[in-house]
């Protein structure tokens, strides 16, 4: 008998993956790709959606080369895919029609003030999970339209079809313009603000906010179940998963019950909390999400912290700075040096996200002096992915009626040792990772696994589930709560900088 | 025995004419002072670029490369190492069980640059940073037998013996290290600490130089048969994870 494996595609928000896992969930090939990011003008972020299916149609043959794995002997594949990321393209030739407008992306800002005349941000709030930000993909549809007149018109008749970038995939997977799949999955639908938390059905009058046509919206189904099959690049693959990434890496490390958490560190950090079967609105600054749903099985929600700029900050520092040379670099650099020297870094380029949702936040660097070096920085950036991760855990155990007494972390970012450590530090509680850094593609695979039997349960799941490594606090409390004090500030800086200028 | 290499000595020309110059050369400048063909001259800077002697900037145009202006003096970045080694050396303890760890040669020690805890319940702390001598591990033994800086560093004087089984001989250490560079694998079997075996195999470059080794750690009995030979099945996940990390440093790549 042949081997049987489960592949994953991870399109991520600066890379594109493809994995393949055995039945012990131990990673047996990996493929990766790196995409372009435009930045036309500040605060716009851009994808090239057809660049990005054509890393798919190399990654994955090569994948299988890489193994040396028959396409018979994938049972199945899981879909999983940077969230809220909006692609607009034509259903006869199969090409985008603009740009992908990226998550990150804070163009709709001004658009914001808008729609919340026409919906109060309330009821939106109360009806998607989501606070009115610019992160969610309703906005972006809705600027879209109203700047191409010619696309709205286009979008009326039926000749575009919308899509986040796992319908966008998905559908070109199966066969695009003959035939393709137009859908996409709760956990993914549950970021657009165009549907119903709990009917998980687009909902009518969100629709007529974002001016979205309801015919060139995909299909919402499970997360898991039969999404068809592949023909392309390599055909004969059943599709058994189509998730969002964060939701995926939760499912990834195995948090399938209530009160179970994970936090991510990639391009952003994303701390979930699953809440079972009901969804819990936070008071506290956080996002209510569909975590994921089975077939013909109650929904899962989970609580978010989502922070937009983590990895990313590193990636500026590398790109725009060339302070380092590579990412992991940025440890040797902060390494070089014993603290911040008094400096902090609020890295607001997309505005802050949670729990503080201020669109207008601007970056800024506070505390510079003539003593601050290179090192000081690094040490600055890496100590602002832990406090913002710090704001989100403190808001999560407001919400929850339990607090969290350790974090499983997972994402490329833990292989930086002195971030995980800074992290246990600001946190205060102990930091594990999962022998899978990768949980992404892993929940992704898990996910399709399950859905066509390759696992029996999650419980076979749970006991793949392995501690790689653990980090404990060890700074010294006062010295902790001074940290969060500056912060604190730092934050209230950046939200003022942000704001409007008193005319001249 | 065969003349020189003709790419060989144009490639040296190139590099020489970018050293010489302050500002960039342009492909069309580089082809006409060394009377190349441009497609010749392209092929050539292509290269330099991937060996990364040579860089190419904004503008297309070329310059010496900052690795090649350091050479000899830049080491592999351990957290560099780390992130490029992290996915498999999970992989490989996923499938053996035991815990996996990654070490480069610094300062006449081995040093563990990541370390992957082993399945189990048991308390266990994080290595990383630690050194563990060169001539009494399977991940030192790698280094020794493949890196002429570090065999240098101990063969010079007499190593310390931590068990009965340490090898502390010079004859029998250096047919250990020539047994290691033919086997392309190294293994230890309670030489640092009684009851504790190692196996590692080399991490190479692109060009194939050694960088790091990685490779197993856990009790004999894990690791061995009841006549102390390591197993084959765990030899062959050493050697299959180090060829993946390497492959994520471009060795045995297609280019």
């Amino acid at each position: 008998m042949s081997e049987r494996y489960v592949a994953a595609i991870d399109q991520g928000t600066t890379s594109t993956r493809c994995l393949v896992f055995d039945r012990q969930g131990r990673l047996v090939a990996l493929t990766q790709e790196q995409h372009s990011q435009h930045y036309p003008r500040p605060g716009w972020v851009e994808h090239d959606a057809a660049e990005i299916w054509r890393l798919v149609c190399r990654l994955l043959p090569e994948a299988l080369r890489t193994a040396a794995i028959d396409p018979s002997e994938i049972v199945s594949l899981g879909l999983t895919n940077q969230r809220e990321t909006v692609v607009v393209w034509d259903r006869l030739t199969g090409e985008p029609v603009t740009p992908a407008i990226v998550w990150q992306d804070t163009r709709t800002g001004p658009l914001l003030p808008a729609i919340a005349e026409e919906l109060d941000a309330t009821v939106i709030h109360a009806r998607t999970g989501l606070p009115l930000a610019t992160y969610f993909t309703g906005p972006k549809l809705r600027w879209i339209l109203e700047n191409d007149e010619s696309l709205r018109e286009r979008a009326e008749t039926g000749e575009l079809l919308f899509g986040t970038m796992d319908t966008w995939l998905l559908w070109n997977l199966t066969g695009g313009p003959r035939g393709g799949v137009h859908a996409t999955d709760v956990s993914n639908a549950s970021r657009t603000m165009l549907m119903d938390l709990r009917t998980l059905q687009w909902d009518d009058e969100l629709l007529a906010v974002m001016r979205v046509p309801r015919r060139a919206l995909p299909e919402i189904r499970p997360t898991m179940g039969a999404h068809g099959v592949t023909t392309a690049p390599v055909a004969g693959i059943p599709v058994g998963a189509v998730i969002g990434d964060q939701q995926a890496s939760l499912f990834g490390q195995t948090a399938f019950e209530s009160g179970e958490a994970k936090c991510t560190f990639g391009t952003g950090t994303f701390m979930l909390l699953n809440t079972g079967d009901q969804p819990v609105l936070s008071r506290h600054g956080l996002v209510t999400t569909v975590a994921h749903q089975m077939e013909g099985e109650p929904t899962v929600y989970a609580l978010e912290g989502s922070v937009a700029v983590a990895g990313a900050l590193v990636e500026w520092c590398r790109e725009s700075l060339g302070l380092i040379r590579s990412p992991a670099e940025i440890e040797t650099l902060a390494a070089s040096v014993d603290d911040n020297g008094g400096c902090f870094v609020v890295p607001a380029f997309a505005g802050l996200y949670a729990p503080h949702w201020e669109s207008r936040a601007q970056g800024i660097v506070a505390g510079l002096t003539a003593y601050i070096t290179k090192g000081h920085i690094a040490r600055a950036v890496l100590e602002a992915v832990a406090l913002q991760t710090q704001e989100v855990l403190a808001a999560m155990n407001n919400d929850a009626d339990l607090p969290l007494l350790s974090v499983a972390v997972d994402g490329g970012m833990t292989s930086n040792n002195l971030l995980m450590q800074t992290v246990a530090d600001v946190l205060d509680v102990p930091v594990v990772r999962p022998m899978m850094a990768e949980t992404v593609a892993l929940g992704a695979a898990y996910a399709a696994g399950l859905a066509v039997g390759y696992w029996s349960d999650q419980q076979v799941l749970r006991r793949q589930w392995h501690r790689a490594a653990e980090w404990h606090p060890m700074i010294d409390p006062q010295r902790r709560a001074q940290m969060l004090q500056q912060w604190s500030r730092a934050i209230e800086l950046s939200v003022a900088w942000g704001r409007p200028h008193p005319p001249v | 025995m065969s003349g020189p290499v003709q790419s060989v000595e144009r490639a040296a020309a190139i590099v020489q004419l970018l050293a010489s110059t302050e500002e960039p050369l342009g492909l069309a400048q580089i082809a006409a002072a060394l009377s190349l063909a441009k497609t010749t001259a392209h092929g050539l800077l292509g290269t330099l670029c991937d060996v990364r002697f040579v860089e190419k900037d904004e503008d297309g145009c070329y310059r010496v490369g900052r690795d090649l202006l350091q050479i000899g003096s830049t080491r592999l970045d351990p957290n560099e190492l780390r992130a490029h080694a992290l996915n498999w050396t999970d992989a490989l303890a996923a499938r053996t069980g035991c815990a996996a760890r990654v070490a480069m040669f610094r300062e006449g020690a081995a040093i563990i640059a990541h370390h992957v805890f082993a399945i189990g319940s048991q308390e266990q702390t994080l290595e990383v940073g630690r050194r563990i001598p060169l001539h009494a591990t399977a991940l030192g033994k790698v280094l020794l037998a493949f890196d002429p800086g570090a065999a240098r560093s101990v063969l010079s004087r007499p190593v310390q013996s931590f068990t009965y089984r340490t090898i502390t001989e010079r004859s029998a250490l250096l047919r250990e290290l020539a047994d290691t560079r033919e086997n392309g694998l190294a293994v230890a079997v309670g030489e640092c600490e009684p009851e504790i075996a190692g196996i590692a195999a080399p991490v190479r470059d692109r060009g194939g130089y050694v960088v790091a080794s990685v490779g197993i750690t856990g009790s004999v009995d894990e690791l061995c048969d009841a006549r102390h030979r390591p197993r084959q099945t765990l030899e062959d996940e050493v050697l299959r994870v180090a060829r993946a990390v390497s492959r994520e440093f471009g060795h045995g790549r297609a280019a």
